[in-house]
């Protein structure tokens, strides 16, 4: 690829410089992660039988299997909602001018501005049986029962898609302001409509900033474990709860390792796989 | 292109641009274009020259006047269904699109089959003689072959008018020569009506039938290039094509076809008035080429003393000072043994004859 020169450059200003980060890495990163490989290698609680049992009691688990697939389609939907609510706000922020960019340049980094548990809080209030949707759609006399948000999965999406949508917005707009705003106009002169525009030129072209933006996104709302527990409550089990209670109410940490392990794993499936499909596209790294 | 249908007219009447940001960046423009001509847009940087080509394209809808190709008004129209085929400065190919694809971009807008689309883009990258870059991707072509992508691109949905901004900005003297030979070439077998923007006048004067000089905005002269060059209309089309020596004076007399002037350089002339009527007494700028400077041995003309001489191959250039001071350039054929002239010579200078000299009145 294009960036093996300028690697080959990094590497000739000596890796000495790199050696404090490299050494916190391996203290705090690495060694815990062989910790956590060498418990899930134990069939018994007190880790002293070798053997795949944990890796095997997950995997023919129905609600262990259950629990990683829930939290794999919650980092979907809320991927997708992130990309289809984040790409449009991007698209404007290319089109407007300097004092409206600096508007929703803040309204886009308010959510990294406040706290998790504030934000998460706030959305409680927002979906809650009393809560503000609730009270105005029964004042309005649309329903009549309060409909049930909290607690679900539609809740979960919506407040986990509002507090990662920094990380899909930023990256399509840098991605979205790389692409020569004549594109646009030669493709509109030679005919074609804006819709044709969009999905012919803009869309491919952005498609680095919405690799980057999905491997964010998804990466973050799956771990998200305050937001997930919080907004889903007790009758919603993800990954992160998930292996908490096994670690922390339950003790028993090789399986909690297993279960870390795994979804490791699965994490690191879904990334490379839309990095591939960025790269199979030509669009990558083209502009 | 024998399909081709010949060039649409194209009027620009009375077109006015202001920014929203309040710059008046074209300003009553008129242009009336007959169906396959080549235009070209002169004048300096700033001048409003992009900004006219996007009015007419349809990008940016002007504040006043309108555009009429053929015989339809187009201002309703947005620019994918104007027909106006636009190459732009930078070329703006579509990165991640290969040649081929590029070049039948507007034929998929139009709902043609791929195979069609194939053949054509090849047609027209063989008329452009890129034949076997087909398949690669624009970075992987040169400035020269991606500009003729761009033209061969801009060519394949038949456009009425082809529109150039500054085509060969970008290429060196022996690839904007080629370039415009083929832009020539292309012409003549599409007979497509051609707007070239330009600030190269040389560029104008070679390949356009008719000129228009833009000047902050407004348009000075729109001529053929002799007309411009020999017969410019304002001060501003005298001194930016070409180059000239200002001399300020003082009219003697003056009817429609020649004004008697006192030069402030010391002598009297006979000069064409060519920026309108000239008044008995009025102060007047008027313009000669170095090239239409002679010495003379008598005692006609102004006098003035040779400061240096700079030999340009074909011909001497002589800076040579007059009487109230100010600088005149004279060119001077090499032919044989020119004499040399010293610095510090005293020489006399004469117009060559009446009609080479401009009088304009004076702004102040
Ligand atoms: N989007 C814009 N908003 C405000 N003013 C503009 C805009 N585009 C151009 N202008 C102004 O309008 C005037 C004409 O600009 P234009 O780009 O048409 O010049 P040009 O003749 O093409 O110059 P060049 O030869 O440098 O390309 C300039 O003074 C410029 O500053
Ligand atoms: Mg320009």
């Amino acid at each position: 690829m294009g960036t093996a020169p300028a690697s080959r450059d990094v590497t000739s200003y000596g890796m000495g410089l790199a050696a404090p980060l490299a050494l916190f890495f391996l203290f705090f990163f690495v060694a815990p992660l062989l910790q956590l490989l060498w418990l899930s290698l134990h069939n018994d609680t007190a880790a002293l039988h070798w053997g795949l049992g944990q890796y095997l009691h997950f995997l023919t688990d129905p609600f262990s299997l259950s629990v990683l697939g829930s939290t794999l389609l919650l980092g979907a939907e809320v991927t997708a909602v992130c990309l289809v609510l984040g790409f449009p706000i991007a698209w404007l922020y290319q089109r407007v001018g300097p004092r409206l960019q600096t508007i929703i340049i803040l309204i886009v980094l308010l959510p990294l501005l406040t706290s998790v548990v504030v934000r998460t809080f706030a959305w409680i209030v927002i979906l809650g049986r009393q809560g503000i949707i609730n009270a105005t759609l029964q004042s309005l006399g649309i329903i009549d029962t309060p409909l049930k948000l909290l607690y679900t999965q539609f809740g979960v999406v919506i407040a986990l898609a509002q507090v990662q949508m920094p990380l899909m917005t930023l990256p399509l707009i840098t991605a979205l302001g790389r692409i020569d705003p004549n594109l646009d106009d030669a493709s509109c002169s030679l005919g074609a409509g804006s819709w044709r525009t969009f999905v012919r030129i803009v869309l491919p072209l952005s498609l680095p900033g919405v690799i980057a933006g999905c491997t964010l996104t998804y990466a973050a709302a799956i771990t998200a474990f305050i937001t997930q527990s919080l907004i889903g409550g007790g009758q919603m089990l993800f990954m992160p709860m998930y292996l908490y209670q096994q670690a922390s109410t339950l003790q028993n940490w090789p399986f909690a390792s297993a279960i870390s392990i795994i979804f490791l794993l699965a994490v690191l499936v879904v990334v490379s796989v839309f990095t591939t499909l960025g790269r199979l596209s030509r669009g990558y790294g083209g502009a | 292109m024998a399909e081709a249908q010949g060039g649409r007219s194209l009027v620009v009447d009375a077109v006015t641009h202001r920014y929203p940001s309040g710059a008046l960046a074209v300003e009553n423009i008129n242009l009336d274009v007959k169906g396959g001509e080549i235009i070209a847009l002169l004048g300096p940087s700033g001048c409003g020259k992009t900004t006219l080509l996007r009015i007419i394209a349809g990008f940016i809808a002007q504040s006043q006047g309108r555009i009429i190709i053929g015989d339809d008004i187009v201002d309703a129209l947005p620019p994918n269904r104007r027909a106006v085929g636009i190459v732009f400065q930078n070329y703006a190919l579509f990165p991640h699109l290969s040649i081929s694809e590029n070049v039948g971009y507007g034929l998929a807008a139009r709902g043609i089959d791929k195979a069609t689309r194939q053949r054509e883009a090849q047609r027209l990258l063989e008329l452009v003689q890129l034949p076997a870059m087909a398949e690669r991707l624009p970075r992987q072509l040169s400035g020269g072959q991606q500009q003729r992508v761009a033209l061969a691109r801009a060519l394949a949905i038949k456009p009425s008018i082809l529109l150039l901004d500054e085509p060969f900005a970008a290429l060196d003297k022996n690839l904007r020569l080629d370039m415009q030979i083929e832009i020539k070439r292309l012409h003549r077998v599409s007979g497509i009506t051609t707007l070239i923007v330009t600030h190269d006048q040389e560029e104008a004067l070679s390949m356009a039938d008719r000129v228009a000089v833009l000047g902050h905005g407004k348009l000075e002269q729109f001529g053929t290039p002799s007309d411009v060059y020999d017969r410019p209309q304002t001060l501003f089309v005298n001194t930016f094509v070409g180059s000239s020596n200002r001399m300020p004076g003082v009219v003697i007399s003056a009817d429609r076809t020649a004004a008697k002037v006192r030069l402030d350089a010391g002598a009297e002339i006979i000069a064409r008035p060519a920026g309108g009527v000239l008044t008995e007494g009025g102060r007047v700028t008027v313009c000669i080429r170095p090239e239409h400077l002679q010495f003379v041995a008598d005692e006609t003309g102004f006098a003035g003393v040779v400061g240096m001489s700079l030999p340009l191959g074909a011909t001497v250039v002589h800076e040579v000072t007059t009487a109230d001071g100010s600088g005149v350039k004279v060119s001077q054929a090499r032919i044989g043994e020119t004499r040399a002239l010293e610095s510090g010579a005293a020489v006399r200078l004469a117009p060559l004859a009446p009609s080479l000299a401009n009088a304009f009145p004076a702004t102040l």
